[in-house]
C-alpha cells in the first residue's frame, strides 16, 4: 500500500466517522462542529486528487464562513431537543429496514459485476502544475457560458430573497431623516384659538 | 464585431437576459400599481425574443460555447412555443394577480428568469448547462409559488416544492457525476460516443442512469415521484400553477430528449424499461385518482400526471414517430392546460377562487360561450375525436404500436377511457346542473378574447393537425440526425 492510499483511507475513515456523528450527535453545536471536521477531511481528499483550489475553497468558504454562520444560527435558535427526537424510536425499525434494503440492492447491483477498476482515468500532472491557474483559465474561456448562468442563478436568488422577505410594515417605527428635516412648523404645531372669558360650563359660577 | 457575431445563435438568450435586468431596474422607478409599463415591456421582450429566434434560425445543428449550447430546429420550435405560452399566461393572469396584489415587477422578472432557464435547458448540449438551466427555472418557480406570503397553503406548497425539487436535483446531479466518472466527459454527444466506442464501466453507467431517470421523473411529476404535483398545483396561486403546468413541460421534454435520447441512446434498452414502469403507473394512478378530486386544480394536477405518462410513452417508443409524437403531445398539453387554468382565473374574482367542481355547475346558464370553450377544452383533454387532444393521443399510441408494445397501448387506452369520466363530469355539471351562484361573470376583453382563441385553436388544430405534426417530426429528425 502506497503512502497516498494510506492517507486516503485515513481521511475517508475520518470523513465517514464525522458524517455519522453529524447525524447522531445529541447537541446541534457538536453536530455542526463534526460537519466542519467532515469538510476538513474531504478537503484533504481533494488535496490528494490534486484539486488544491477546491480544497482551499472548501476550508475557506464552508468551514470559515458558512459553518460559522450556521453555528450562530444554531446558537441563536432555541431548539427543543425533546420535540425533535419525538417519534425517533417509533420510526427507527422502519428506517433501518428501508436502509438495509437499499444497501442490499446497491451491493447486489454493483457487486455482481466487476466494478473495481472503473471508468475514465485522469492524467497525472507535474509538481509545478497549478490547479488554481488552470481553473481560472477554464472558467473564463471554455466554461464562460455556465459561469454566466451560475451568476444569473445567484441574481434570481437575490431577487427572490428580497421579494419574499421585504415587507413594508405600516406599524414599523423606522426613521425617515429626509422627512424629519423637511418638516415645517405648520405640520407639527396647530394653533387653536380657545375662546376666553366665557362660561366653561354650567354650574359653579353662582 | 467578429466576437459578437460568433454568439449569433444565442442572441435570443442574451437579449432576454439584458431585458430582464433592464426591467428589474426600470420597474423600481415606476409607481403605477397596475404595472402597465412593466407589463408592456415584458410582452415586447417576448415578441423581440421570438423575432430574434426566427431570424437567427440556421439550417442544421449549430454548436456554440465549446459544445455547451446547441441551436437546432427542435430548440427553435420549442422556444417559440415557450414564448407563446409565457405570453398567454401573462395575459390570463394579469387581472387575477392584480386584484390579489401579486402583479408586481418581481413576479414578471421571475417569470422571465424562468423562461431563460427553460431556453437554456432547451438549447443545452452539456450536462452542466442542462443542470444550470433546470436550477434557474426551478429556483424562479419556487420563489413565485411563495410570493403570496399571506396564504398558508401557498407557503406550504412552496416548501414542499422546494424540498422535493432540491432532492430531485440532488438525484440528477449524482447520476450525472456517475456518467462523468464512467466516460470522463460531460458533453452530451461525447458521452454517447464514449458509451458506443469505449465500452466503459457499464454497471456504473446503469447505476447513474437510475438516478438520472428518477430525477427526471421527479421533475416531470411521473408516478411514483408525483407526490408534490397535486399539493403544489393546489396550493400555488392559479397564475403560478399555470406557469408551472405549461411551458416548463416543453423544457422538460427537451431535457429528456437531450439526456436520454441524445446522450444515452446506447443505453436505450435500460432506460426504456424504466420509462415503461413510470408511464404505465402515471397513466393509471393519474387517471384513477383524478376521479376522486373535488377541486379542479387538483384534478388538473392528476390529469397532468397522466399526460406526462403519455409523453413518456412517446419517448420510449423511439424513432422519429415516437419522439415527434411526444413533442406534439407536449405542445398540445401546454395549449390545453393554458385554457384550463385560464378558465379558473377568468371565473375567479376578488376574494373568490373558482377552483371547486361545484363552481362550474350550470355555467351554461351564466355564460354559454365560456361553457362551450370549457367543453372544447375538456373534450380535448379527454381525447374526444374532433379535438387536438385526440390526435395527440392517437399519434403517441400509433408510435407505441409501431414499436411493438401492443399491451402498453391497450393499457393506455383503457385508462384514458377511465380518465374520460372526470373530464366529461365537468361538461355534465356545466350543462345539466343548476348554477349555485348567480354572480355575474365579468371578463377582461383581452383574456376573454384569448380564451376564445385558445378553445378554437384546440378545435382547429384537431381538424388540421397535419402541419404542426410534420413540423414536430421534421424538428426531431433534423435535431437528432435520425434517418
Amino acid at each position: 500500500m502506497s503512502f497516498d492510499t494510506l492517507v486516503f483511507y485515513l481521511l475517508a475513515a475520518l470523513t465517514v466517522f464525522a458524517a455519522l456523528r453529524v447525524i447522531t450527535a445529541r447537541n446541534p453545536v457538536h453536530a455542526a462542529l463534526f460537519l466542519v471536521l467532515a469538510f476538513f477531511s474531504t478537503a484533504g481528499i481533494w488535496m490528494l486528487l490534486e484539486a488544491e483550489f477546491l480544497a482551499i475553497t472548501l476550508v475557506l468558504v464552508y468551514v470559515g464562513a458558512v459553518m460559522v454562520l450556521f453555528l450562530f444560527v444554531v446558537m441563536m435558535l432555541d431548539i427543543n431537543l425533546v420535540q425533535l427526537r419525538e417519534g425517533f424510536w417509533r420510526w427507527f425499525p422502519f428506517g433501518v429496514v428501508l436502509a438495509a434494503i437499499m444497501v442490499f440492492e446497491m451491493v447486489w447491483v454493483l457487486g455482481s459485476r466487476q466494478t473495481v477498476e472503473t471508468g475514465a482515468q485522469v492524467a497525472k500532472h507535474a509538481a509545478d502544475y497549478s490547479n488554481t491557474k488552470e481553473l481560472g483559465r477554464l472558467i473564463y474561456t471554455e466554461y464562460v457560458y455556465p459561469f454566466e448562468l451560475a451568476a444569473v442563478v445567484l441574481l434570481v436568488a437575490i431577487v427572490a430573497a428580497i421579494a419574499l422577505s421585504l415587507r413594508h410594515r405600516r406599524d414599523s417605527k423606522s426613521q425617515d431623516v429626509a422627512k424629519q428635516v423637511a418638516v415645517r412648523r405648520e405640520d407639527r404645531v396647530r394653533i387653536v384659538s380657545v375662546p376666553s372669558g366665557k362660561k366653561a360650563g354650567p354650574g359653579i359660577e353662582d | 464585431m467578429s466576437f459578437l457575431s460568433t454568439l449569433f445563435p444565442a442572441y435570443a438568450e442574451i437579449f432576454l437576459l439584458v431585458m430582464v435586468s433592464a426591467i428589474l431596474i426600470v420597474d423600481l422607478f415606476l409607481t403605477n400599481p397596475n404595472k402597465t409599463v412593466t407589463y408592456a415591456l415584458v410582452q415586447l421582450t417576448l415578441l423581440g425574443c421570438s423575432m430574434i429566434t426566427v431570424s437567427t434560425h440556421q439550417h442544421g445543428v449549430v454548436y456554440l460555447f465549446h459544445n455547451m449550447f446547441v441551436d437546432d430546429l427542435m430548440s427553435d420550435v420549442l422556444k417559440m412555443l415557450s414564448y407563446l405560452s409565457v405570453s398567454m399566461m401573462l395575459v390570463y393572469s394579469r387581472n387575477y394577480l392584480m386584484v390579489r396584489g401579486l402583479f408586481t415587477g418581481e413576479f414578471m422578472a421571475l417569470t422571465l428568469f424562468a423562461l431563460l432557464g427553460m431556453m437554456v435547458m432547451i438549447s443545452a448540449s452539456h450536462f452542466l448547462t442542462l443542470y444550470l438551466g433546470l436550477e434557474l427555472l426551478s429556483l424562479s418557480l419556487y420563489a413565485m409559488v411563495a410570493l403570496q406570503r399571506d396564504s398558508a397553503i401557498a407557503t406550504e406548497a412552496a416548501m414542499k416544492y422546494f424540498i422535493l425539487g432540491a432532492l430531485a436535483s440532488g438525484l440528477l446531479l449524482y447520476g450525472m457525476s456517475m456518467f462523468y466518472g464512467a466516460t470522463g466527459t460531460l458533453e452530451v454527444a461525447a458521452v454517447s460516443d464514449a458509451i458506443t466506442h469505449g465500452v466503459p464501466n457499464k454497471a456504473l453507467l446503469v447505476f447513474g442512469l437510475v438516478f438520472v431517470v428518477s430525477g427526471l421523473a421527479f421533475k416531470l411529476g411521473a408516478v411514483p415521484f408525483h407526490m408534490w404535483v397535486p399539493d403544489v398545483y393546489h396550493g400555488a396561486p392559479t397564475a403560478m400553477t399555470m406557469l408551472i403546468g405549461t411551458a416548463p413541460k416543453l423544457a422538460a421534454f427537451a431535457f429528456v430528449m437531450r439526456i436520454l435520447v441524445e446522450g444515452l441512446q446506447p443505453l436505450m434498452v435500460h432506460w426504456s424499461g424504466m420509462l415503461v414502469i413510470l408511464a404505465v403507473l402515471s397513466i393509471a394512478v393519474g387517471n384513477i385518482t383524478a376521479i376522486a378530486q373535488t377541486n379542479l386544480k387538483r384534478m388538473l394536477a392528476y390529469s397532468t400526471i397522466s399526460h406526462m405518462g403519455f409523453l413518456l410513452l412517446g419517448v420510449l417508443s423511439g424513432g422519429i414517430d415516437g419522439y415527434g409524437a411526444a413533442m406534439f403531445y407536449a405542445a398540445v398539453y401546454v395549449l390545453m392546460s393554458l385554457g384550463g387554468f385560464g378558465m379558473i382565473m377568468l371565473l375567479s374574482r376578488e376574494g373568490f377562487e373558482a377552483d371547486t367542481l361545484n363552481d362550474y355547475k350550470g355555467l351554461n346558464q351564466r355564460s354559454p360561450w365560456l361553457a362551450f370553450v370549457m367543453l372544447l377544452l375538456m373534450f380535448s383533454m379527454a381525447g374526444v375525436p374532433p379535438m387536438v387532444g385526440f390526435y395527440a393521443k392517437f399519434s403517441v399510441l400509433s408510435a407505441v404500436v409501431n414499436a411493438g408494445h401492443i399491451p402498453l397501448a391497450v393499457i393506455a387506452v383503457l385508462f384514458s377511457l377511465i380518465g374520460a369520466f372526470y373530464y366529461l363530469r365537468i361538461v355534465k355539471l356545466m350543462y345539466f346542473d343548476a348554477p349555485e351562484s348567480h354572480v355575474p361573470i365579468s371578463i377582461q376583453p383581452d383574456s376573454g378574447l384569448l380564451i376564445s382563441m385558445n378553445g378554437l385553436a384546440v378545435l382547429a388544430l384537431g381538424i388540421m393537425p397535419g402541419t404542426f405534426m410534420s413540423v414536430c417530426a421534421v424538428a426531431v429528425q433534423q435535431s437528432l440526425l435520425l434517418h
